[in-house]
């Protein structure tokens, strides 16, 4: 099972932009660095949520927002990590909907439920596999850095 | 012209986060991509040939799919092809 690295600052963040939402979807981007046991994350970037018309219950990132957010990153020297969001009164547990749209191949996809407006639970799924047709979710350990230097941008 | 490798496709393209082509248009950078990189291929397009329908296209900060010739498009050696798969999901199952 991979881990997934996070600094307190992003993890805290990343929940907190789920509340602020609420009760609609949050979503942003992960960066970080890749390591043998799984991405090392440094920042976390909120992203609007395009799904205006579903946004309880669906969410997508423009994509000239997440190529300007690539652009940092590769700035930076860092990478696009993976993605994350919310589930406003629902489990977090990615759905079948997450799986279609997921094609970002090892990268974590963090979900984060959000119960009454509190965050609850926060898990981590890594899209594993190489093609499009052999992809799955497997979860991943989430480890929360309390020491390490994070940028937690909500 | 620079070509901006998505992170999922650098492990197809030598670990590179940007490969330089010399082509005319769109299409041909593309092709040259998948010429030096053919295990791209199937990860940007179908076995029809056409591109993958969550993959997005951006000639500098101009969606292709929205320029009057799409990917045959004329470029310059200035300019930046970046390629970027689509990001959405939700809880709503389908």
């Amino acid at each position: 099972m991979s881990t997934l690295r996070l600094p307190r600052l992003v993890y805290d963040a990343i929940r907190a932009h789920g509340q602020q939402t609420f009760p609609h979807e949050c979503c942003g981007v992960l960066l970080g660095r890749s390591t043998p046991s799984g991405w090392l994350v440094e920042s976390a970037i909120p992203a609007g949520n395009t799904r205006t018309d579903s946004a309880h219950n669906r969410y997508q990132i423009a994509p000239f927002e997440l190529i300007k957010i690539e652009r940092d990153a590769r700035n930076q020297g860092l990478a696009i990590a993976g993605f994350y969001h919310s589930h406003p009164d629902h489990p977090a547990h990615w759905s079948s909907t997450d799986f279609a749209e997921a094609h970002w191949l090892g990268c974590s996809y963090v979900i984060t439920s959000v119960e009454h407006g509190k965050a609850a639970v926060t898990n981590s799924f890594f899209l594993a596999g190489l093609t499009e047709e052999d992809k799955r979710f497997e979860p991943e350990t989430i480890l929360v850095d309390d020491q390490s230097i994070g940028l937690g941008h909500t | 012209m620079n070509i901006f490798i998505p992170t999922p496709l650098r492990l197809y393209a030598g670990g590179h986060d940007a490969v330089e082509v010399d082509a005319q248009t769109i299409a041909g950078a593309l092709d040259q991509l998948t010429q030096t990189h053919p295990d791209l291929r199937k990860h940007l397009f179908t076995a029809e040939g056409n591109l993958r329908a969550f993959v997005n296209l951006y000639l500098n900060d101009e969606d292709v799919r929205y320029l009057p010739a799409k990917e045959a498009t004329p470029v310059t050696a200035a300019d930046t092809l970046s390629i970027i798969p689509s990001i959405a999901g939700g809880s709503l199952s389908l």
